[in-house]
């Protein structure tokens, strides 16, 4: 068990392609730390850059007081999940788990005991005996994270370990995931472009794009205060409205006709700056045409989706998207008026696309 | 829909066995030549079933050797003959693995030009490049030996190419799973590539067994003595140009003894040989 430190950690690829720009932050001991951004934003070159699987162009990885950058992946203390699992294939359930042990030259009696408790503690002690091949996807993963336990590692890494498996089974798999992690508490580096198993996961979130760090926070923390433009609209499902707005005031900003106040904007902004303004669909609330500072919405069509519905259409002639408890309004296209939560505006620079806050 | 298929089938049957009698046939006539003695094979008059002479012949042709043009007994051909094919077979691949195990998984400098220097090599089999090889293998003083036999065949791409290809169908991760689990190259090679490739090799070594053990002109090169002969020259020798002195039902046994150990390879190989050819799971 460690803390991770990274300091300005760079890959620089041969042809001269930068695919992460220096990123610093660290993980507490025994943290679940998830790295989530889009394909090709350098989360994955971090996390093997952590493994030692690929070098280090620049910058320090350190594991607790070691640094590692050049100490091999077998020598690093930490154990890896792969997206593919890969198991040998060739090798039982029992082999695989044992493999990094008895390179290690571990007594026997002591690798059969690391082996069995981990079957145990995963449910898999039937399996032992098996062969990669007659498992299930489930049951590969449970595998591939006995693996990872046996080794007794400094830190956990996981390489989209649920992206193979049924939407159904990566929800339960999830769950187990954290579970052991707090368990055990080992230090954790999760990688995923899965947003909800980032939020649900991880206790800090870090969020990347084209290879650079956008923020790093807690998930409660990114998902109120995103700050970016860009991690407004990754983090949260269905994505935040972004509308074109201008200031209009101190703390007030306009999208089209309407007024809307947004108390955490920056106080020092003229007037007619053009601005960018994000709302979630879920901030939303359906008010009558007479309440203070209510919006009309010309609802286009409604989606369904059992506890809430999506309303799409057309917000001061803008698209705009909300979700509503389902029985809150008729299911039926129209204008309804609605309000939003002044702490829930976000306003973002329509340049840069960082946050204007206070 | 049915009785169309039917007839399909029927149609389909026919002509396999018209190729089955086509093939064995003359396998037949061997088996039944070996079986008779030289009179009745000079007279031309031999039947179509087998003689009392089969344990006789055999036994001559395996232990004793034919009176006239080879005195050595086919015995010692046949060891001769399976020292060289074995060693071909297994040389190559050794050689074949452990030089697509460096051109897959190593980045040294000039990795592609070896790998295209090899594969040139395709081009270039032992009867282009005959007199060469043989100037080095005598300068070497490897003639009439089983070094000189087998080494220079044994060099060759074929097998290089095999396991390249099958290589890179294994998976990246597993080779980062190693690295993570404490396995260096060799362990990597020795513990995951090896077990992953037992039908390739198995399918390699079956082809190159053959390959081996039918090698005509290389032998026929390079062994003078009678101890280095291999089976398929005797057979060449034992037929003489005139017709009356070649003892047909000796060199029909040598024949028959010939055909067996590929067989026995095949048959013994097969379930790991076509897995080999035909899988592509890993």
């Amino acid at each position: 068990m460690a803390q991770v430190t990274l300091t300005n950690v760079k890959k620089i690829y041969p042809g001269g392609v930068e695919a992460v720009k220096g990123v610093s932050f660290d993980i507490p001991d025994g943290g679940f730390c998830v790295l989530v951004g889009p394909s090709g934003c350098g989360k994955s070159t971090l996390l093997r850059m952590v493994a030692g699987l690929e070098t280090i162009s620049a910058g320090e990885v350190s594991i607790g007081p070691r640094v590692v950058n050049q100490i091999g992946p077998a020598e690093r203390d930490i154990a890896m999940v792969f997206q593919n699992y890969a198991l040998y294939p060739h090798m039982s359930v029992y082999e695989n788990m044992s493999y990094g042990l008895r390179n290690l030259g571990t007594p026997k009696d002591e690798i059969d005991r690391r082996v069995k408790e981990a079957a145990r503690i995963l449910a898999i002690e039937p399996l032992l005996d098996r062969r990669p091949k007659q498992l299930s996807g489930g049951q590969r993963q449970r595998v591939a994270m006995g693996r990872a336990i046996v080794r007794k590692p400094q830190v956990f890494l996981f390489d989209e370990p649920l992206s193979n498996l049924d939407a159904k089974l990566r929800v339960q798999m999830r769950v187990e995931i954290k579970k052991l992690q707090r368990a055990l508490g080992v230090t954790a580096i999760y990688v995923t472009h899965d947003q909800v198993e980032a939020m649900t996961l991880s206790d800090k979130l870090v969020v990347m794009n084209a290879g650079q760090v956008e923020q790093i926070g807690l998930p409660a923390e990114v998902y109120k205060k995103p700050a970016s433009k860009f991690v407004a609209t990754f983090i949260g499902s269905p994505p935040m409205n972004i509308l074109p707005g201008t200031i209009d005031g101190p703390g007030i900003v306009a999208l089209g006709d309407a007024i809307l106040e947004a108390r955490d904007l920056r106080q020092d902004l003229s007037p007619q700056t053009p601005v960018e303004v994000g709302l979630r669909p879920e901030d939303v609330e359906i008010a009558s045409e007479d309440e203070a500072g209510s919006l009309p919405f010309d609802v286009e069509f409604i989606e369904e989706l059992g506890a809430t519905q999506l309303f799409h259409g057309q917000l001061a002639g803008l698209p705009f998207v909300m979700q509503a408890a389902t029985d809150a309004v008729a299911a039926v296209a129209g204008r309804i008026w609605i309000t939003v939560d002044p702490d829930r505006v976000h306003v973002f620079d329509s340049k840069t696309g960082a946050r204007l806050g206070r | 829909m049915v009785e169309d298929r039917r007839l399909g089938d029927a149609i389909a049957y026919i002509v396999l066995s018209i190729g089955v009698l086509i093939v064995a046939f003359p396998v037949w006539l061997t088996f039944v030549a070996s079986s008779w003695d030289n009179a009745t094979i000079i007279n031309g008059q031999l039947p179509l079933y087998p003689g009392p002479y089969l344990f006789d012949n055999y036994y001559r042709i395996l232990f004793v050797g034919t009176s006239g043009s080879t005195r050595e007994p086919v015995a010692s051909m046949m060891l001769n003959s399976f020292v060289m094919a074995m060693a071909i077979a297994l040389g190559k691949i050794v050689i074949s693995v452990l030089s697509a195990y460096a051109v897959v998984y190593y980045r040294f400098r000039f990795r592609m030009a070896a790998f295209w220097i090899i594969f040139v090599t395709l081009m270039l089999p032992v009867e282009v490049r005959i007199f060469p090889t043989f100037k080095v293998v005598s300068d070497l003083n490897m003639l009439d030996t089983y070094q000189g036999l087998a080494i220079p065949l044994i060099a060759s791409a074929t097998g290089t190419l095999l396991f390249r290809q099958f290589f890179m169908t294994i998976p990246d991760e597993l080779l980062e799973a190693s690295r993570i689990d404490g396995a260096g190259p060799f362990r990597f090679f020795k513990d995951t590539v090896i077990p992953l490739s037992i039908t390739t090799i198995a399918a390699l070594f079956v082809i190159q067994f053959i390959y081996g053990w039918n090698q005509y002109l290389w032998p026929l090169l390079i062994t003078t003595k009678d101890s280095m002969q291999t089976i398929v020259i005797g057979i060449r020798k034992m037929i003489v140009t005139s017709d009356a002195l070649t003892e047909w039902p000796l060199a029909m046994a040598t024949a028959m003894l010939a055909m067996l150990p590929p067989v026995l390879v095949v048959i013994v190989m097969q379930r790991l040989f076509v897995k080999g050819l035909v899988e592509t799971e890993k």
